[in-house]
């Protein structure tokens, strides 16, 4: 979230479209009937079902799962056509004026420099005419055919209300009534705020569709103020954390990345992350990379870390692919290319798609490590269970070990909501069994890896032998000796140039913010953003003051938010140029001459003067973006693609199949059905229900009764073409796999007219497996694609193509 | 005392917390409080109260969690009750029907207490010992990492990758599980290595 749960109360409008937080995230939607009940707030909600959340919107209208950029280009078409814009806003704090290079077009769908064979771009037109003084040109009248705004313009034309119509099946009438709600939150005081979950990442082009929403908040000026931003509801508890900190193949904590072996040495990896401002006066924070870096680098590797060896740089595997995300592993997997696997607190046989493939990787691996305070159809993929699990047990040579860890009541630490604060939480019971922590469970890998290589040598161990391991227990590190890691500390003292009598910084003493790190190997800091989490002060992610002045929503002493205890992101765009709040009643911060006040910690200097610094401090340009550059795969501006399995051909691009450059693996394609495919004509999506959390409360009894069996909703027009009987046992089935459920004929998803000709929704709830307290059933995933989102390679779990026949029922 | 009586019943077959607003939307509401306040006084007199999150969602609810005994003066502590921190600027107090069930998860008879190993080919788990599987694991990634170690690709470059062996991290861990994987994971020059947050 750019803002925070608590602030939704500030909002004017609120627009749930690829989420359902009612259901998903009932207790954060509280703020959204508090901004109803006290400020007048109306809710739209957009999407394929009439969930709880439109069950209680003041307007909602359906749309077809897997074009919501059709949707949203369309109303920034709108917008613009209306002029309906934050001009102010536009013009101050986003690249509208900005020219991009000539060569740059689209055409058909795609973009200038398009390669079918690759499914990828040559990307360099995409990008700023740079000016003899190294600064992008711009044209603040907005005059210049090739600045952004005029080509965003042109791009979005094609959106009118009747496409927009023909490709989502959302009615015009419905479309322009939500459309013309929207574009009045382009007034200075009138601020909307945007809900989104998985329904709009499990998409191919999951990533353009969130960007889509983002431009249209800035068109609004609607980024940087209270009530309004990009709000990720987020799924796990700390499914930010564990971003943050950077558990990925290519990351680095904090967001830094990890050296690909196109840059041989530490010079060459610097030289792509230098970051150097666009335009005058710009903190460009990223100048400051080798900062963290370098203080990562000794936070991992302490002594060994030098100036002479390039901070240990070499210590660094280098990724020869993008990365080794889910999808990749287990294509790999599949291959027989991965011998050992390790699951840490994660059921991929649920949770990621195509069941059939995963398990047939599963069955290829040597050893399988599964750490879980709860048993998981993983750990036991190899058990036969019928139906619902055929496996050929004898067959499976695959090793599996199984160990039991603590869950959230046993242990401490914090955990990172979707408004970026972090909360310390403490143990409150004793594990059951012999189960450990997951860091006792780490330790114990570590302190024997490293014995072995003591012992025995082997491939580079350096790296291993030198892993900083300064716990007083080395078996089970405490949560606060790690917590201090990631804050960073001091470890040489630094003395005042100016007088070195002084010292600016102590050795041994915890940061007190990022702004101190250093390059020079006398700091160290594990997870640069979390500088300032538990500093000499003491434990911020502890702090319980409830306290909110005014009554604004920012709860600055609750715990602490990353970065820097900042609550709303981008706050300096909540003013104009001069530095005046846009609206005066929600002031967040404030230019008083001197210096920036109010209620939110500032994005940038607290003295930094209002017409000089802009607020998207960590883009080299200080505004930001509605033409991405070279930074989205499919191209600077969003273009609606079909999902890879469509009932529909592509009306704007008939010959592009899903997203054109989205990763699919050879055998994966040979696994879709076609667009508009009559063995399989229903387009089907996935969802979860308000008493499941995903596959664990299927090892809870309360939630399992509550809503005990696997079903399928579908349409009573479906229902009657098909000849289903509500609560009557089916069969759905999808190119990859075939599952029995009992029908729900409901009122709650209608048909579409989608150019034309009606398409039917089978909406398909995830819980169900074959352990746990719930009656066994199946998986959504037995049908779902193995394909990604082009950029960050998120399933396509919300639009796939299924049939479905009235059936007696799974024969155990 | 009839009342009270079906009540407990009531939550026997239904499950404590959830059950708790569906006879409050009932209309049972002065029950409810007159059952809470027998409950109040016993609960703080015998019990532990220790601030926690709850563990499904980002919201991030806060919570309370009471135990018979005091982990943190080194007792044995046995949970007993969850419920919603009133305290909490975000959910103040309540919790949703996921939440309101945390015990039973904590509780949960499919919770893992000891570590077990599943033979090549075998259709069980059996137990083995700590030490056994950390050993095991050691020796599978040592030998794995020896063997398919890429310290230079085909241009001469350093390298220094192991992709034969992967990590998938979690979702719920905090931050300082995750920090402490991560050192682990990386150390080793693993790159494939992902976590929940993909999906």
């Amino acid at each position: 979230m750019t803002n925070s749960w608590t602030d939704i109360r500030n909002t004017d409008l609120v627009v749930i479209m690829g989420g359902n937080a009612a259901e998903a995230h009932p207790c954060g939607f509280k703020w959204v009937t508090e901004a109803k009940a006290t400020r007048g707030a109306k809710l739209i909600v957009v999407d394929p079902r009439f969930t709880r959340s439109a069950a209680v919107a003041d307007y909602y209208a359906p749309i077809r799962q897997g074009s919501d950029i059709a949707f949203l280009n369309g109303v920034i078409n709108y917008c613009i056509a209306n002029d309906k814009v934050q001009w102010d806003y536009v013009k101050a704090f986003t690249n509208a004026s900005y020219i991009v290079k000539e060569g740059f077009a689209y055409q058909d769908g795609l973009f200038t420099g398009y390669d079918a064979e690759k499914r990828d771009y040559n990307r360099s037109t995409w990008d700023y005419d740079i000016g003899p003084d190294g600064y992008a040109v711009v044209d603040d009248t907005l005059q210049h055919p090739r600045c952004v705004w005029n080509l965003l313009k042109a791009h979005v034309a094609q959106y009118t209300p009747e496409l927009v119509e023909r490709i989502t099946g959302t009615p015009k009438d419905k479309f322009l009534k939500v459309a013309s709600m929207i574009a009045e939150c382009s007034s200075k005081t009138k601020t909307m705020t945007s809900m989104y979950a998985l329904g709009w990442t499990q998409h191919s082009k999951g990533s353009q569709n969130i960007r889509t929403m983002a431009m249209l908040q800035l068109i609004l000026g609607n980024i940087g103020v209270r009530g309004g931003g990009m709000n990720a509801l987020r799924g796990h508890s700390n499914i930010q954390g564990l971003t943050d900190v950077g558990l990925m193949s290519n990351m680095i904590p904090g967001y830094l990345t990890l050296p690909t072996e196109r840059e041989p040495d530490f010079n060459a990896y610097m030289s792509t992350r230098g970051f150097k401002p666009l335009r005058p006066n710009q903190m460009s924070y990223w100048q400051n990379y080798k900062k963290f870096f370098v203080s990562f680098q000794k936070a991992m590797w302490g002594d060994a870390a030098t100036a002479e060896n390039n901070w240990a740089f070499d210590y660094l595997p280098k990724l020869d692919v993008p990365a080794y995300d889910i999808l990749r592993a287990f294509e790999l997997m599949k291959q027989g290319k991965i011998n050992n696997y390790v699951c840490q607190g994660f059921n991929p046989m649920q949770a990621f798609p195509n069941r059939g493939k995963l398990a047939e990787a599963l069955s290829k691996l040597k050893l399988l490590v599964v750490m879980d305070p709860l048993q998981t159809e993983t750990a036991r993929f190899w058990e036969n269970h019928g139906v619902y699990n055929p496996a050929d047990t004898a067959k499976i040579q695959t090793e599996v070990i199984q160990l039991p860890t603590t869950c959230f009541a046993e242990d401490e630490g914090s955990l990172v909501n979707s408004g970026r604060w972090i909360q310390w939480h403490w143990p409150a019971g004793s594990p059951p069994g012999e189960a450990r922590t997951d860091a006792a469970i780490m330790s114990g890998i570590h302190l024997r890896m490293k014995e072995l290589y003591r012992k025995e040598g082997g491939a580079f161990p350096d790296p291993i032998l030198n892993l900083t391991w300064n716990y007083k227990d080395p078996h089970e590190p405490t949560a606060v000796e790690l917590t201090k890691e990631l804050n960073g500390s001091v470890l040489k003292d630094v003395l005042d140039p100016n007088d070195p009598t002084k010292k600016v910084l102590e050795a041994g003493k915890q940061v007190a913010s990022f702004g101190v790190l250093r390059d020079d190997g006398s700091t160290a800091a594990g997870c640069w953003i979390y500088s300032g989490s538990y500093t000499e002060a003491g434990n911020m992610m502890a702090r319980r003051d409830n306290s909110d002045p005014d009554a604004t929503g920012a709860y600055l002493k609750w715990s602490f938010a990353w970065p820097a205890n900042r609550r709303i992101l981008y706050n300096r765009a909540s003013c104009d140029i001069d530095g005046k709040p846009w609206d005066p009643t929600r002031k967040l911060i404030e230019w008083d001459g001197a210096k920036w006040t109010g209620y939110d910690v500032p994005d940038i200097a607290v003295t930094a003067k209002p017409q000089d610094v802009g607020p998207f401090i960590m883009n080299p340009e200080g505004v930001s973006r509605l033409f991405a550059r070279g930074m989205m795969r499919e191209g600077p501006f969003p273009v609606h693609y079909e999902p890879f399995e469509s009932p529909v051909a592509n009306l704007i691009a008939p010959k592009i199949r899903g997203n054109p450059v989205a990763r699919v693996f050879k055998d994966d394609f040979a696994q879709f059905a076609e667009p508009a495919s009559k063995e399989f004509p229903y387009a089907a999506t996935s969802y979860r229900l308000t008493e499941h959390f995903h596959y664990w409360t299927k090892n809870n009894h309360v939630n399992a009764v509550l809503q005990p069996e696997f079903f399928v909703e579908i349409s009573e027009e479906l229902a009657k073409e098909k000849n289903i009987a509500n609560a009557g046992w089916v069969r759905v089935w999808s190119k990859r796999g075939s599952v029995f459920a009992k029908a729900y004929v409901t009122k709650r998803i209608r048909p579409l007219m989608v150019d034309g000709k009606p398409v039917h929704i089978v909406g398909i709830p995830i819980h169900w497996g074959f352990v746990g307290a719930a009656k066994k059933g199946f998986p959504a995933n037995v049908l779902t694609p193995f394909v990604g989102d082009a950029n960050i390679e998120t399933p396509e779990f919300k639009a796939f193509l299924v049939n479905i026949e009235p059936s007696t029922g799974p024969v155990a | 005392m009839n009342m009270e009586l079906s009540r407990r019943q009531f939550l026997k077959t239904a499950g404590a917390g959830v059950a708790g607003t569906t006879l409050g939307a009932m209309g049972f509401g002065a029950i409810e409080e007159a059952y809470a306040s027998t409950i109040k006084p016993f609960r703080l007199v015998n019990t532990t109260e220790v601030r926690n999150t709850c563990t499904y969602c980002s919201v991030a609810c806060g919570i309370l969690i009471f135990s018979k005994g005091n982990l943190a003066k080194g007792e044995k502590a046995d949970i007993t009750h969850i419920e919603g921190d009133s305290d909490h600027p975000t959910n103040r107090g309540t919790l949703c029907p996921k939440g309101a069930a945390l015990l039973d998860i904590v509780k949960s008879e499919t919770r893992l207490q000891y570590p077990m190993i599943r033979r090549a080919g075998s259709d069980k788990f059996e137990r083995i010992t700590w030490d056994a599987a950390l050993d095991k694991i050691a020796r599978a990634f040592k030998d794995d990492r020896d063997a398919n170690f890429i310290a230079k690709n085909k241009d001469g470059v350093t390298v220094n990758r192991w992709t034969t062996t992967g990590f998938l991290a979690a979702s719920a861990t905090t931050n300082e599980t995750a920090w402490c994987t991560y050192k682990t994971v990386r150390s080793l020059g693993m790159l494939v290595f992902d976590n929940q947050a993909r999906v």
